[in-house]
C-alpha cells in the first residue's frame, strides 16, 4: 500500500525546520554547548524530505552520521534531537549517542552510524528481515559519496542483489567525501554506475528539487513493493557548510558555493508553490517564523534537561 | 536418563536444529552452510530440514553478512552467523566490534542485538599464520560482547543453545580440533542449556588448580593423568565462558589448592591468562603459596612448519613443567 499524498506546504515546513534546527545547532556548537563532531545537513534538505514524502512511516530508514535531518524528517521531536546534541537524558538516544548516533525505534529510524559505509550491510539486514517476514516495507539506506569506496558498501550491494532485498540505496552525493572531491576519490565518472556492476537499477536525481526526489523515489518504491528488489539513486546535492563544524571547507571556491545557493532546495520549492498559487509570502514567513521558534525552543529544552545519571553508566552494556 | 555418546560436531548440529525448530526468528547464515552442509559439516542436513529461507549460503563477504546479521537483529530476528573460522572474522571486525556491541549504548537502550557469531577459533594443524588466530582475547576486550569456548560435546550443545536465546551478541568459539571428539550428552528430549559465565570443574584435585578452556581442556586432563603418576593431584577448572568470567569457581578451587597454572590457547601478551592472573592476585592473593604460572602460545606469528608450530603451542610437557614449578616438585 502506498501512503496518501503528503501536503507540499507541510513538506516545505519540514525542510525549513531542518534548516533552522541546523543553524541553531551550529551556533550552540560554536558556543561549546555541543561536544565531539557535528555534521550539518544545510543545503541537502530536499533529499530526505523528498524521500519521506515518497514512503510510508513504517518503512525502515537508516543513514550515516549526517543524521539530524533524517530523524527530524521522520518526526522525532526537535527537542529530543537538540537534547541529544547537548548529551542530555531527554535526547533521542538518551545523550549516549551524540550527533552521529540518532536513533528512534518508534519511528523506524535505525541510526545514525558513524563508520563510513559500515551501516550499508546493516541496511541489508533490515531489508532481509522484511523479506523474511514477508512484509512489504521498503528500507531506505542513505549514505554519502564517501561511502561508495568502502568494502562494506560493495559487499552489501552484492548481497542485496543476490538476495533480491527490498531496499533503496540513496547516495547523497554532495561532491565531497570529507574534504576530498569525488573527482579525486572515485574512479567512475558518475557514481550511479557503481550500481550497474551489481545489476541493480540506478538513476540520477536532482537533489535540490524536492518534487523530483519524491516522484522518482515513489516510482522505485512502488516497483519494490510489487516484487522485492534493490534499487540505487545517486542524488546530486550540496552541503553549504564544511564536512563537520571543524572544517572551514577551503577546498572549494566561493563561486561554487554561491552557484548552489542560488539553486537552494527551499527557495525552489517555495517558488514552485508560490507560482501555482498554493503559498503566499505571508504564509511562508509564518512557516519560517514557526520553524525558528521551534528550533529556539529546542535549545531551551536541551539546556534545561538533566544529564544522564552516573548510576546508569552500566545499564546499557547488556540487556537481560 | 540415558546419556548418549556423540561428537562435538553432532552436538552443535543438534543445538542449531533445536533452536531453529523452537523459534522461527532464528536463521543460520554463512559461507557454505547450506548446500555444502558446512565447511566442517556442523550444519549437515539443516538445509533439507529448514529450507533455503532459513539456512542461507553467502558469498565470501564476512563484513557484509556479519553486518546483515546485525541489521536483522535490530528488528528482532535472531541470526546465527557462521564464520568458517574466526580468523576470517577479522575481516568483519568492524561489524562484530563496532556495530553489534555498541548499538545498545549508542541508541540509549533502544536496540539490543540478539545475534550469535560462531565457528572454529584458535590454532588447528599447520594452517599457517593467517588461519590460526585465537581471537578470544580480542573479543573479550569489548564491552557488550559475550564470549564462550566450549571444550566438550555437552558444553558445545548447551552453550550454543543458550547463546542463541541470549538477547546480546554472543560469540561461540568452537575448535576445529575438537569437532570429531566424543563425549556424553543428555538425550534428545532434554532441552539442554548451560548458562554463560559458569565454569565447570572437569576433574577434582587437591594440589594444584589448572585453569583452562577450549583446546587446552583435553590437554590439561591428559597432563593431570600423568601428574597423578607422580602423586600430584590436579584440579581442572574449565572456564567455558571467557566473558562473563566465573571468578568464584576459580577462587573456590584455589582456596583448596593454593597453587595455579593457567593454560590457554591464545598469546601471552594481553591474553586471557593475563586477566585471570590479575584478578586472582587482586582478590585472593593471600591464598597463593606460589607465583601463578601461565602456559600459552609463544609470542610469534604461527609458523607453518610442523615442528615449529608445536614449539609455539602449549602442550602437555610444557604444562607439566609449569605445574611442577608451582608445586616446587
Amino acid at each position: 500500500m502506498q501512503p496518501a499524498e503528503r501536503d507540499e506546504v507541510e513538506m516545505l515546513s519540514l525542510m525549513l525546520l531542518i534548516r533552522r534546527f541546523e543553524e541553531r545547532a551550529s551556533q550552540q556548537y560554536q558556543a561549546q554547548k555541543i561536544g565531539g563532531f557535528c555534521h550539518l545537513y544545510i543545503g541537502q534538505e530536499a533529499v530526505v524530505v523528498g524521500a519521506v514524502a515518497a514512503t510510508r512511516d513504517d518503512d525502515y530508514l537508516i543513514t550515516a552520521y549526517r543524521d539530524h535531518a533524517h530523524a527530524l524528517a521522520r518526526g522525532t521531536s526537535p527537542d529530543a534531537c537538540m537534547a541529544e546534541l547537548f548529551g542530555k537524558e531527554t535526547g533521542c538516544s538518551k545523550g549516549l549517542g551524540g550527533s552521529m548516533h540518532y536513533f528512534d525505534k518508534a519511528r523506524h529510524m535505525y541510526g545514525g552510524h558513524a563508520i563510513v559505509g559500515a551501516h550499508v550491510p546493516l541496511a541489508c539486514g533490515l531489508a532481509f528481515a522484511c523479506k523474511y517476514r514477508k512484509e512489504d516495507r521498503v528500507t531506505l539506506c542513505f549514505f554519502g559519496d564517501g561511502a561508495i569506496n568502502q568494502g562494506a558498501f560493495h559487499e552489501a550491494l552484492n548481497l542485496a542483489a543476490l538476495y533480491k532485498l527490498p531496499i533503496v540505496f540513496i547516495c547523497e552525493n554532495n561532491l565531497f567525501a570529507m574534504g576530498t572531491s569525488v573527482k579525486r576519490s572515485t574512479s567512475l565518472k558518475q557514481i550511479v554506475d557503481r550500481a550497474e556492476g551489481y545489476d541493480i537499477p540506478g538513476e540520477i536525481v536532482d537533489g535540490m528539487n524536492f518534487r523530483e526526489v519524491r516522484d522518482k523515489l515513489k516510482e522505485v518504491v512502488t516497483s519494490i513493493r510489487k516484487e522485492p528488489h534493490p534499487a540505487f539513486m545517486e542524488v546530486r546535492t550540496y552541503r553549504y557548510r564544511g564536512h563537520s563544524m571543524s572544517d572551514p571547507a577551503s577546498y572549494r571556491t566561493k563561486d561554487e558555493l554561491e552557484k548552489y545557493r542560488l539553486d537552494d532546495p527551499i527557495i525552489r520549492l517555495r517558488a514552485q508553490l508560490t507560482r501555482e498559487g498554493k503559498l503566499t509570502n505571508e504564509q511562508f514567513d509564518n512557516i519560517d517564523k514557526q520553524a525558528k521558534q521551534t528550533a529556539n525552543d529546542s535549545v531551551k529544552f536541551a539546556e534545561e534537561s538533566p544529564e544522564p545519571p552516573l548510576e546508569k553508566l552500566y545499564d546499557y552494556t547488556y540487556v537481560s | 536418563m540415558i546419556m548418549r555418546e556423540i561428537t562435538y560436531r553432532q552436538a552443535l548440529n543438534e543445538a542449531l536444529a533445536e533452536e531453529l525448530e523452537r523459534d522461527p526468528n532464528v536463521f543460520l547464515m554463512g559461507e557454505e552452510v547450506a548446500e555444502y552442509n558446512g565447511a566442517y559439516k556442523v550444519s549437515q542436513g539443516l538445509l533439507d530440514r529448514f529450507g533455503a529461507e532459513r539456512i542461507i549460503d553467502t558469498p565470501i563477504s564476512e563484513n557484509g553478512f556479519a553486518g546483515l546479521g546485525v541489521g536483522a537483529a535490530m528488528v528482532g530476528l535472531r541470526p546465527i552467523i557462521e564464520f568458517m573460522t574466526f580468523s576470517f572474522s577479522l575481516v568483519a571486525f568492524d561489524q562484530v566490534v563496532n556495530n553489534a556491541p555498541n548499538m545498545l549504548t549508542m541508541s540509549g537502550g533502544q536496540f539490543n542485538i540478539p545475534i550469535t557469531f560462531r565457528g572454529p577459533n584458535g590454532p588447528a594443524h599447520q594452517l599457517g599464520a593467517t588461519h590460526s588466530h585465537a581471537t578470544e582475547c580480542l573479543y573479550a576486550n569489548i564491552p557488550g560482547l559475550k564470549v564462550c569456548t566450549p571444550a566438550t560435546p555437552r558444553d558445545a550443545k548447551g552453550l550454543l543453545k543458550t547463546a542463541v536465546r541470549d538477547n546480546n551478541p554472543v560469540l561461540v568459539l568452537e575448535s576445529e580440533l575438537l569437532y570429531s571428539s566424543k563425549g556424553m550428552v543428555e538425550p534428545l528430549d532434554v532441552d539442554l542449556t548451560i548458562p554463560l559465565g559458569e565454569a565447570e570443574v572437569k576433574r577434582e584435585g587437591s594440589d594444584v588448580t589448572i585453569i583452562c578452556y577450549a583446546q587446552t581442556v583435553p590437554l590439561a586432563l591428559a597432563a593431570a593423568e600423568k601428574l597423578e603418576d607422580e602423586d600430584i593431584s590436579s584440579e581442572i577448572v574449565d572456564l567455558r565462558s571467557i566473558k562473563p568470567l566465573d571468578e568464584e569457581a576459580i577462587y573456590n578451587s584455589i582456596r583448596k589448592t593454593h597453587r595455579v597454572v593457567i593454560v590457554e590457547q591464545d598469546r601471552p601478551f594481553c591474553g586471557v591468562g593475563a586477566e585471570v592472573c590479575y584478578r586472582i592476585q587482586k582478590n585472593i592473593f593471600d591464598q597463593l603459596d606460589a607465583p601463578i604460572a601461565r602456559v600459552s602460545q609463544e609470542d610469534v606469528p604461527m609458523p607453518y612448519n610442523e615442528k615449529l608450530e608445536k614449539a609455539v603451542l602449549p602442550n602437555v610437557d610444557k604444562l607439566i613443567g609449569a605445574v611442577k614449578k608451582v608445586c616446587y616438585a
